[in-house]
């Protein structure tokens, strides 16, 4: 027979009232916590479903993922060629809004080489891309269905294939086209601006005296060309020939090509000391002012409840019951609270997760760490209750 | 040996102006099953008695055994485990029940026996034997507030016997409890500590409740005034 038990069966309904509203603050927690598994899996995935080695990027940036990073497509085969180097293809990243329906639809494009790295890792409906223009493969999170069509820069594109899973850091989904399709869509400019850019071009150079009017009738083009140029791609994803050393390969195209060679771990330490720094330390913060608020909760009812007790307490000293009997009625109902709120938490949290809006990951190590603190929370909470009832004496069980 | 062995046992509260002596000089002894009754007007110092005996409240000085331990000697005996004391070698009695609210009648009586180390099914039979005993064989499951006060001060008085203690205190047992409720407890409590050769010590304001008692003493303003009067 447990008196902590007998005394909350006898009030369940005030108990349970307590320990849905903490539950409901620890859902809160636990979610948190998701989110930033979450978020770390969001600015990961792409890293990880290429399955590259090195992201080859432009000199002195962070790219592609954390900023802006250009470079000419045929690196790829200047990559490709060092020795080492197993796999090498470019990749474009764009973060794109098209309005569908009349609402904003935003995602995040990857151009990818139909034999190349970086294409979608799972195709969960449909099939992958095989025609080298105008198809498309969309994550299931962009709810567009397959055969449906999206207009993005001058052309329309067929959804051939569905994926899951698959979002960038900002939390939108992944799409899907060829490297050749995310160039144009890119960087492709309309005719206008290319007759536009080609009279400046022409102007320029006839303020050059050593050309001759021919001679810039003849150059004109071609630097047009160059200026204008779709062959650009954001980074270069390689694999490693087996047994290869990273670091020194990572030195010699730094040395030697000029673009700077992020290892994927490396890549990882940017996308998630860097960008998603700060929205660890909001959540961190929320979670500890959630996690305050609910020790007030628990040391306010169980001061509460104890109050309610003195009489019960003062009998039982009376009765001869040990300080530690005492003690333990009260600290067992606090983590009685403090468990059954984190079941309720629990329960919540798995039934919602996936109906986030973003993603939502529960990694079992954080369950547990945060058991722990909540039944941490609950002994420090019942101590001032705990105080109050060593105080009580038998004697005030007289009389009334 | 004397279950229960007192030599001027005195209470005084508060200091001054505010000085109440509530016992003065008290002196008794109880033998092992012995029934004693204390009666004596409101505020003569009765409860006070019980509970300076009964290690709850500390006396101002005298001397007290209990069941051949000194518990009292000037002021409680340092080093004693007054607790334990209480646990195993007491029971309580009192006018307002002081029942467990959130325990069933049967569990009431589970509470006191787990203190001395009597658990499970052991201690289950043993309660439900001794609430028997007490006409409450159909009440075993009810809680306290649904439980008329003769019934309540049976529960009570079946907590009390339950580890068999050698002293038994009872303060104003039958106070709340009309006439008939109040004797038919009182046989009830007679009874018990009969069989089980308990000390019992019975304060009350009610003269008429204390018929059958070996021995009765009268206080008045925290002194015994009347020796034991037999009867
Ligand atoms: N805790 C206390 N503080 C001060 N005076 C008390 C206290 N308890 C009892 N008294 C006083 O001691 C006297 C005896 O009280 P009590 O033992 O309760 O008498 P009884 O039980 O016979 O009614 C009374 O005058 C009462 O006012
Ligand atoms: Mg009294």
């Amino acid at each position: 027979m447990n008196l902590a038990v007998r005394d909350i069966l006898r009030h369940r309904w005030r108990f349970i009232q307590t320990s849905v509203g903490l539950g409901l603050l620890i859902a809160v927690v636990m979610s948190m916590g998701g989110i930033y598994r979450g978020l770390i899996a969001d600015a990961t995935v792409a890293l990880t479903s290429t399955g590259a080695d090195l992201w080859i990027v432009q000199k002195d940036t962070e790219g592609p993922f954390a900023a802006a990073s250009r470079l000419p497509e045929d690196a790829e085969y200047r990559i490709a060629a060092v020795p080492g180097i197993a796999q090498a293809s470019g990749l474009s990243f764009q973060n794109m809004q098209v309005s569908r329906f009349g609402k904003p639809l935003r995602f995040f494009l990857v151009g990818y080489k139909l034999n190349g790295l970086g294409g979608p890792p799972v195709i969960v409906a449909g099939r992958g891309i095989r025609q080298q223009h105008y198809e498309m493969v969309v994550d299931k999170a962009m709810k567009i269905e397959l055969g449906e069509t999206l207009k993005l820069g001058l052309n329309h594109y067929t959804v051939v294939g569905i994926t899951k899973g698959m979002a960038s850091v900002a939390g939108d989904p992944f799409a899907y086209v060829t490297l050749a399709n995310a160039q144009d869509i890119q960087f492709k400019t309309d005719n206008d601006a290319i007759r536009n850019s080609r009279a400046r071009i022409a102007q320029k150079m006839s303020q050059v005296a050593t050309l001759s009017p021919a001679q810039i009738t003849q150059l004109t083009p071609l630097v047009t060309e160059i200026a204008v140029s779709t062959h650009m791609v954001n980074a270069v994803a390689a694999t490693l020939a087996p047994g290869a050393d990273l670091k020194e390969i990572q030195e010699s195209i730094q040395r030697w090509n000029h673009y700077r060679a992020i290892s994927t771990a490396e890549q990882e330490k940017i996308l998630t000391s860097g960008m998603i720094q700060k929205s660890k330390m909001q959540l961190g913060l929320f979670r500890i002012i959630l996690l305050t608020i609910s020790a007030v909760i628990i040391t306010l009812i169980i001061y509460t409840m104890t109050m309610e007790k003195t009489r019960v307490i003062a009998t039982l000293k009376l009765i001869g019951s040990p300080n530690k009997v005492v003690a333990a009625l009260i600290l067992q109902q606090s983590l009685l609270i403090g468990l059954i709120a984190y079941v309720i938490g629990y329960v919540i949290v798995s039934a919602t997760y996936d109906k986030f809006p973003r993603r939502v990951e529960l990694v079992a190590f954080d369950l547990e760490a945060l058991f722990a603190i909540v039944m941490i929370i609950c002994v420090l909470s019942s101590l001032i209750g705990v105080r109050k009832a060593l105080k009580v004496d038998a004697s005030q069980a007289l009389g009334g | 040996m004397h279950a229960i062995e007192v030599k001027g046992l005195t209470k005084i509260y508060g200091k001054g102006h505010t000085e109440v002596v509530a016992l003065a000089d008290a002196s008794l002894t109880v033998s092992p099953g012995e029934l004693v009754a204390v009666i004596g007007p409101s505020g003569s110092g009765k409860t006070t008695m019980l509970t300076t005996i009964g290690l709850i409240n500390e006396p101002t000085r005298g001397l007290v055994i209990l069941d051949g331990i000194t518990v009292v000697d000037g002021s409680w005996v340092p080093g004693l485990d007054l607790k334990r004391i209480r646990r195993e070698r007491l029971g309580f009695i009192f006018q307002s029940y002081n029942l467990i609210p959130f325990l069933t009648a049967v569990e009431n009586v589970i509470v006191a026996l787990n203190l001395n180390g009597v658990r499970g099914k052991e201690a289950r039979m043993r309660a439900v034997e001794l609430l028997d005993k007490l006409f409450l064989g159909s009440r075993l499951k009810n809680y306290p507030t649904e439980l008329s006060g003769g019934e309540a001060q049976r529960v009570a008085i079946a907590r009390a016997l339950a580890n068999r203690p050698k002293v038994i205190l009872a303060d104003e047992p039958t106070a709340a409890l009309d006439t008939d409720n109040g004797k038919n407890v009182m046989e009830l409590l007679k009874k018990l500590a009969v069989e089980h050769n308990s000390a019992i010590m019975v304060v009350t304001h009610d003269s008429r409740m204390v018929e059958g008692f070996d021995r009765i003493f009268e206080v008045h303003d925290g002194r015994i005034t009347h020796e034991p009067v037999r009867t």
